[in-house]
């Protein structure tokens, strides 16, 4: 097992022994089917593609590749299924079908939590406490609501949608299963999930689970592949919504290919949200919020905190406690307890985030990087910040995705607001300040979805999600999240 | 001898001024007994830009106004519409309307105001809402105004269309430019007048006369167009509506309605220009706790 820690002041500081999570209880199959109307059906294509552990670069196991064909089967089901049985399920029964999925998931935590750290790379303490336990508790808010929607919509009837269409990224793969499929069926349609390619495992988990929980077949399906399965998803007829969440160039195409169709569309897209520290900050308290902003999952969070704003007066303190923080940051094994940073979700994406630390170089940035060292099999990206950056910088403008900060400083409260809101995105944004009435100054003015307030990347089935802008529209989570998956008449 | 009468040049709306169109260009739509209505300016592209300019330079302005004043304002725009009643008659009249229904749109009209302005203070309340989230923070959230929206208003009336658009568009905050009816373009702008006597701030409003078609595409595919509300039934304005939008992801409406019946306006036309913002806010857990209340 790869060791880790900080290496540099090895004489002062002990190193962790490992705390490695097990893996034998795993019940993981050599091949993954597709779900289609409650059973597990190859692919019409035969093929499979390999899930790696990103880790490690192994083999966990093989997924189907689903075609177009099976895109079709499986929203014929889910016509049938909304038709023939969901639509005249009771919303109290749907109520209770929709607790039983959460507390199935409550059963089985731990091994979701455990696969969804070996294929996505993400650290184990994070998989436990908060992607899993989250995805739980919003099947459990959801459920509630399925008998209580003409609360949600004063004056209006409220009616389901059909069949809906959903694709999920690979940076939460298990939670933003939940954010999809929870609400859609407490709101009384049925579903074809796809989730991302990387990462599909514990949505398969999650279609084992369903079909433990005896709901009817075919209201949810889950078909896994590419991006040609998930165009067959977005262009099918009679698919009634689509519910994206990934990149803003993909949720471009998606508005455009189903423009001249009545397909109605939700998408929580990119970001490049700012995290502002004005200088009554409480300094550490900033220092644990901008690590939490833009180290927590690899950085792979659309709502990072990727763009560091620190007012001009407490900028070197800043930026010097955040260095020592970087270097005390153990990056390694995702399944070891003591490990902050795991590793990158895909050869691809680490890809990605290196050319965008060639361009931060190339443009003149000037860059820090954590002392601690990475495993060398695996991939891995030490966290990463640049100073000495321009607001026209390609690093400052586009979204990266990894754990790659940029640092400007500022002297006026005009000046910061007009830089943070100085993007194409609006996804989030953080505030630092021991002052209410500048945090909500400043909480008015920033154009973004969720602004976190002496906190950051909190998240909680109850709070609305989604951004401003080219950051999507449509919100998920909350009472506004219900609204995406009905029709009020 | 008979007094010869003084004719009204209609020009379009852009930032609170009364420009005629910047390309020189006019048509002259008839009604339907074969009249020329006016010359009418046939705005061009680079209006629209204009307009955009101005509806962006307006809109921190008016969404940052107290949701009580605003509600003012929209109740002044429906008593100077009350004042010019007659005015709208006659020209609803000639652009071909039935004295009874010229009068029912106009009454239509003043009251959806009086309906919206009620709503300025009132609809953050019902959108809005305080999240009870499991960990240990105050979390809330807000609708805000969307931003510069684009309506393409209704090709078959002149004023109740562009009104039952305009006013949940502006009752929330945003500010909006306005491609009036083709073929009955005379009262928006009469009513743009009505906005300048209004207390409405400049821009808040922008009005283009001219072709649809010819300024859906430099509308659409603005980017500084945050939103797009479109009433009519043409299935390729539609789709190129929709298409466009893509390119920076304009949130889109689409309305077919009746507006003259009294009921089509309610307050999830005000939520459709709406953001959801969510803040949150660490509690601090020291203290109180073994106190009595």
């Amino acid at each position: 097992m790869a060791k880790q820690g900080n290496k540099k002041n090895k004489a002062f500081s002990w190193d962790y022994a490992p705390a490695l999570e097990g893996i034998s209880h795993l019940n993981i199959k050599e091949k993954y089917d597709l779900f289609i109307d409650g059973k597990f059906v190859k692919p019409s294509s035969c093929k499979y593609f390999d899930t790696i552990n990103p880790a490690t670069e192994e083999r966990i196991s093989q997924i189907a590749h689903g075609s177009e064909i099976d895109v079709d089967k499986a929203v014929k089901a889910a016509r049938r299924a909304y038709v023939n049985v969901w639509s005249k399920t009771s919303p109290s029964e749907r109520a209770k079908y929709i607790y039983r999925i959460a507390r199935l998931m409550q059963e089985r935590a731990r091994e979701l939590a455990v696969i969804e750290t070996l294929d996505s790379g993400k650290v184990i303490t994070e998989s436990r406490d908060i992607d899993i336990p989250l995805a739980c508790n919003h099947f459990f808010y959801y459920a509630g609501w399925a008998d209580k929607l003409e609360y949600a919509f004063p004056n209006r009837k409220v009616e389901s949608l059909g069949v809906v269409g959903q694709i999920t990224p690979w940076n939460f793969p298990l939670l933003m299963a939940a954010w999809k499929i929870a609400p859609a069926l407490a709101a009384g349609n049925t579903v074809v999930l796809k989730p991302a390619e990387t990462t599909s495992l514990t949505a398969l988990k999650l279609a084992e689970i369903i079909k433990d929980s005896g709901l009817p077949n075919g209201v949810v399906n889950i078909i896994t592949g590419y991006g040609d399965t998930g165009a067959a998803i977005v262009n099918h007829k009679d698919i009634n919504k689509i519910a994206f969440t990934g990149s803003t160039q993909v949720g471009k195409i998606i508005q455009k290919s189903i423009a001249g169709t009545d397909k109605r569309v939700t998408l929580e897209l990119g970001g490049k949200s700012a995290n502002i520290i004005l200088d009554d900050a409480p300094i550490d308290q900033a220092v644990e919020g901008i690590v939490n902003g833009i180290f927590f999952n690899q950085g792979h969070v659309c709502s990072a905190g990727s763009r560091l704003f620190v007012q001009e007066g407490v900028a070197d303190i800043v930026i010097n406690k955040l260095k020592r923080r970087m270097d005390k940051l153990i990056i390694g094994d995702p399944l070891d307890k003591n490990t902050d940073v795991g590793a990158i979700n895909s050869k691809e994406q680490l890809k990605t985030i290196n050319d965008y630390i060639k361009i931060g170089k190339d443009q003149g940035a000037k860059i820090h990087q954590s002392s601690s060292k990475a495993p060398k099999k695996g991939y891995y990206c030490v966290p990463t910040i640049f100073t000495d950056v321009a607001q026209s910088n390609r690093i400052v403008q586009e979204e990266i995705f990894g754990p790659v900060l940029t640092v400007q400083t500022f002297r006026t409260i005009d000046e910061v607001i007009q830089k943070a809101n100085n993007s194409p995105y609006g996804l989030a944004a953080g505030i630092w300040s021991d002052k209410g009435s500048r945090v909500f100054n400043l909480s008015s003015k920033l154009k973004a979805g969720v602004i976190w307030a002496n906190t950051y990347n909190k998240f909680d089935p109850t709070s609305p999600f989604g951004g401003y802008k080219e950051s999507g529209f449509g919100r998920e989570g909350g009472l506004h999240g219900l609204r995406a998956y009905v029709n009020l008449k | 001898m008979k007094r010869l009468e003084v004719l009204k040049t209609y020009k379009i709306y852009i930032g609170g001024k009364f420009p005629r169109t910047e390309s020189g260009r006019y048509y002259t739509p008839l009604n339907k007994k074969g009249e020329q209505l006016a010359s009418v300016s046939q705005s061009s592209r680079k209006d629209v830009r204009n307009a955009v300019v101005a509806a962006r330079k307006a809109f921190g302005g008016w969404s940052e106004r107290a949701a009580f004043n605003r509600g003012q304002i929209l109740y002044r725009i429906a008593e100077i519409l009350e004042g010019r009643k007659l005015q709208f008659i006659e020209e609803l009249i000639f652009q071909g309307s039935s004295k009874s229904n010229a009068e029912k749109e106009v009454n239509v009209s003043i009251d959806r105001f009086i309906y919206y302005a009620g709503w300025c203070d009132k609809y953050s309340q019902i959108l809005g809402s305080v999240n009870p989230v499991a960990s240990s923070h105050f979390n809330f959230s807000v609708p805000e105004a969307t931003g510069v929206v684009g309506v393409i208003t209704d090709q078959t009336s002149s004023l109740i269309g562009l009104v039952s658009l305009v006013a949940p568009i502006i009752a929330g905050g945003n500010t909006c430019i306005v491609l009036a009816s083709e073929s009955k373009p005379l009262c928006a702008i009469t009513f743009a007048e009505v906005l300048n006597s209004s207390d409405v701030p400049d821009g808040v409003v922008n009005i283009l006369t001219g072709s649809q078609e010819e300024m859906i595409e430099p509308l659409t595919t603005h980017m500084d167009v945050n939103a797009m509300s479109y009433s009519g039934i043409s299935k390729n304005f539609e789709k190129q509506l929709k298409e466009s939008s893509a390119l920076n992801l304009k949130r889109v409406s689409i309305y077919s309605k009746d507006w003259i019946k009294s009921d089509n306006q309610d307050l999830y036309m005000i939520a459709d220009f709406q953001e959801i913002k969510t803040t949150w806010h660490p509690i601090e857990n020291i203290g109180g706790s073994s106190s009595f209340y």
